[in-house]
């Protein structure tokens, strides 16, 4: 039905497929090809694997630690043993790292995704935007190849955090192929709904001020009022609710269950059921909003 | 005033409209009426040129011309697709060189205009031997494999030509193509601009605020202020449309009304006096000099000063709208450079 009107005969592609490959190639070429902004985004999750897995190392409380009772010289392997049995029944695992590490692959996701909505601000600011909307791709392009871009890139740097906290020190005893895989996708699931999120957020923001707003308002409430740090029991009974219909929580949930074996809110089967619902709903608001929003 | 007033160009009365806009309108927030019920046409081969000021309505019609905004009302069909119900088909056929520098800095030249292929569904062993062909046309193959961050305006503005032409479209816009750009580089522009338009015989359609481009560079032009066009016509019919060239003379001595005698000259339409000058519209204005000195001269008195004015677009500007569009200028040169310092911010 499409039919090309090339003055010359060129077979044209009018795949919508063919515009979310080139427009994502775009955004991850302006990524690896800027080796600072590269090794930012790499460095940014080590400094946190230390300062928090390392530094804030809670199992150190309890476990080899000079504490004791005065007057009941309790022997040190049962103290230790108390302490494991403690950080086994708080945080699943009796290594707080191994904890924390895998929280962070849903911490550094997320931020990923939020970040996918900045670019279509200055996309739009500088009359880029225009420009893509002038060309024979699909209105739904411009969304799926941010929201694709926001994925590729996560689920990198997701998996460079992991070699990175193996190599620090996690607990891989409970690690499989197919654990990994399960992690990963439900990462992807994450990044696609939190993507599809900010981008539907950031379609009509004409300023990078207003969407940087927007992030700031929602990046730490989504980080703290999750597991990815500290477990549910943790948290007062008024916030337990809210970190359990947030996303993070099933995704970090997930990623616990398949890597290090932890005890989890609910079964993996329903949790990824929880995010599947999430991309889903968040991709095809996205696709809705970026049809109305887009023409004017 | 007399609105939409269209006349068709007797050397292209038989070439096919490219380009029929009809009662097209455009309100933003439902009141403030950007475009207001504009009619035109373009011809296949010509350069067919929107002038005038800032927020006139010319961007707006562009928008809506190249789908990126949806009209209020109105009609208009390009290269035989509507633009509201086939707006795939038209934007296969027509390319846009914006106002901005669209190209993304991050990138190389070449990457760039291979960008703008893909979006276009262009396969890449067709687009590949093509961005080298169009670069090479605007002569930045040297600089192909630079990164755009580095380019001067000029060079980016060629890029920007360069993405507008990858798929060949049959019809370009050049939504202001010489905006911030200096005299030569401005000259040098419109070269590779005539240069691509004979290779590849397209159809352009053009805003601008620079009247001297406008008369020189466009075989049609409309004028538009407030969302209307106000006169349409070849630059040389909107000049004549002022009834010739216009000669002042200054006489020194205080002597009579001399307009009857000068109103006998023939050639000479129009006199006017203002104290001692006298404002003389002319046919042929170097012919009916002359004789207008002859005329002084017999009544025994002194011409101190005499000019011969070619009509210019700026007059035909000021007649039709009642200001100069020079007036407009400062505001330009300010957005440009805040432009520019966006994109400097952004990096």
């Amino acid at each position: 039905m499409a039919q090309p009107v090339e003055s010359s005969e060129v077979k044209v592609s009018t795949s919508p497929l063919h515009g979310v490959w080139a427009m994502t190639n775009r955004e991850l070429k302006k990524w690896y090809k800027a080796p600072f902004i590269l090794a930012m985004s790499l460095v940014q999750p080590i400094i946190w694997l230390g300062l928090f897995g390392k530094a804030m190392n809670l199992g150190a409380m309890f476990n080899g630690s000079e504490f004791n009772i005065p007057g009941l010289n309790i022997p040190a392997s049962v103290l230790n043993t108390l302490g494991a049995t403690l950080m086994k029944s708080i945080f699943g695992t009796t290594s707080y790292f191994s904890y924390l590490a895998v929280g962070m692959l849903s911490f550094i996701t997320l931020f990923t995704a939020m970040f996918t909505g900045m670019s279509i601000v200055w996309d739009r600011r500088f009359g880029i935007l225009n420009k893509f909307l002038s060309t024979p791709i699909s209105r739904n392009v411009i969304p799926a190849s941010k929201v694709l871009n926001a994925a590729v890139r996560g689920l990198i740097q997701a998996l460079i955090v992991l070699l990175l906290a193996v190599l620090l020190g996690m607990d891989v005893s409970h690690v499989t192929a197919l654990g990994i895989l399960g992690t990963f996708a439900a990462l992807f699931l994450m990044l696609v709904g939190f993507g599809s999120l900010f981008v539907t957020l950031a379609l009509r923001a004409t300023s990078w001020e207003t969407q940087m707003a927007i992030m700031n308002l929602l990046n730490l409430p989504l980080l703290f009022a999750s597991n990815a740090m500290f477990p549910v029991s943790f948290m007062p009974s008024w916030l337990q609710p809210v970190v359990k219909v947030n996303p993070v929580s099933y995704a970090a949930d997930i990623s616990r269950q398949l890597l290090i074996g932890s005890t989890g809110m609910m079964s993996v089967g329903y949790e990824f059921l929880y995010l599947a619902a999430f991309a889903v709903v968040m991709a095809i608001i996205g696709q809705v909003m970026a049809r109305r929003l887009l023409s004017k | 005033m007399e609105t939409n007033v269209l006349v068709t160009p007797p050397e292209t009365q038989h070439a096919a409209a490219l380009v029929e806009v009809k009662d097209l309108s455009k309100s933003f927030n439902g009141t403030l009426k950007a475009v207001d019920s504009i009619s035109f046409e373009v011809y296949e081969g010509e350069i067919f040129g929107f002038l005038g000021p800032n927020g006139a309505g010319k961007s707006t019609t562009i928008n809506m011309l190249t789908t990126i905004l949806k009209p209020t009302s109105g009609e208009a069909v390009l290269c035989g697709h509507d633009i509201v119900k086939e707006p795939m088909e038209v934007r296969r056929s027509v390319g846009v060189v914006p106002q901005e520098y669209t190209a993304d800095e991050d990138l190389t030249g070449i990457e760039n205009v291979l960008l703008c292929a893909d979006l276009y569904g262009i396969p890449r062993s067709v687009s590949k031997p093509r961005a080298m062909e169009l670069l090479k046309l605007v002569e930045l193959d040297s600089a192909a494999k630079r990164k755009v961050d580095t380019y001067s305006g000029g060079m980016r503005r060629r890029l920007e030509l360069a993405c507008g032409l990858i798929s060949r479209p049959k019809l370009l816009f050049l939504d202001e193509p010489t905006l911030g750009l200096d005299v030569q580089t401005r000259a040098a522009v419109w070269d590779y601009i005539k240069k691509l338009k004979s290779e590849y015989r397209m159809t352009l359609f053009m805003t601008t605020h620079y009247l001297e481009e406008a008369d020189a560079m466009c075989d049609r032009i409309a004028i538009i202020d407030h969302g209307k066009i106000l006169r349409t016509g070849t630059p040389k019919e909107l000049k004549d449309s002022l009834g010739g060239d216009v000669i002042e003379i200054a006489v020194k001595e205080d002597a009579g009304d001399l307009s009857e005698d000068l109103k006998r000259v023939p050639l000479v339409k129009e006199v006017l006096k203002t104290d001692h000058t006298y404002r003389i519209t002319a046919e042929l204005g170097e012919e009916a000099a002359p004789e207008i000195i002859d005329v002084v001269r017999e009544k025994g008195l002194h011409i101190s000063r005499i000019s011969v004015t070619k009509p210019t677009l700026d007059e035909v500007y000021l007649a039709i709208t009642g200001r100069r569009i020079r007036d407009e200028q400062a505001n330009w040169e300010e957005t440009v450079s805040t432009r520019m310092m966006m994109s400097r911010a952004r990096r």
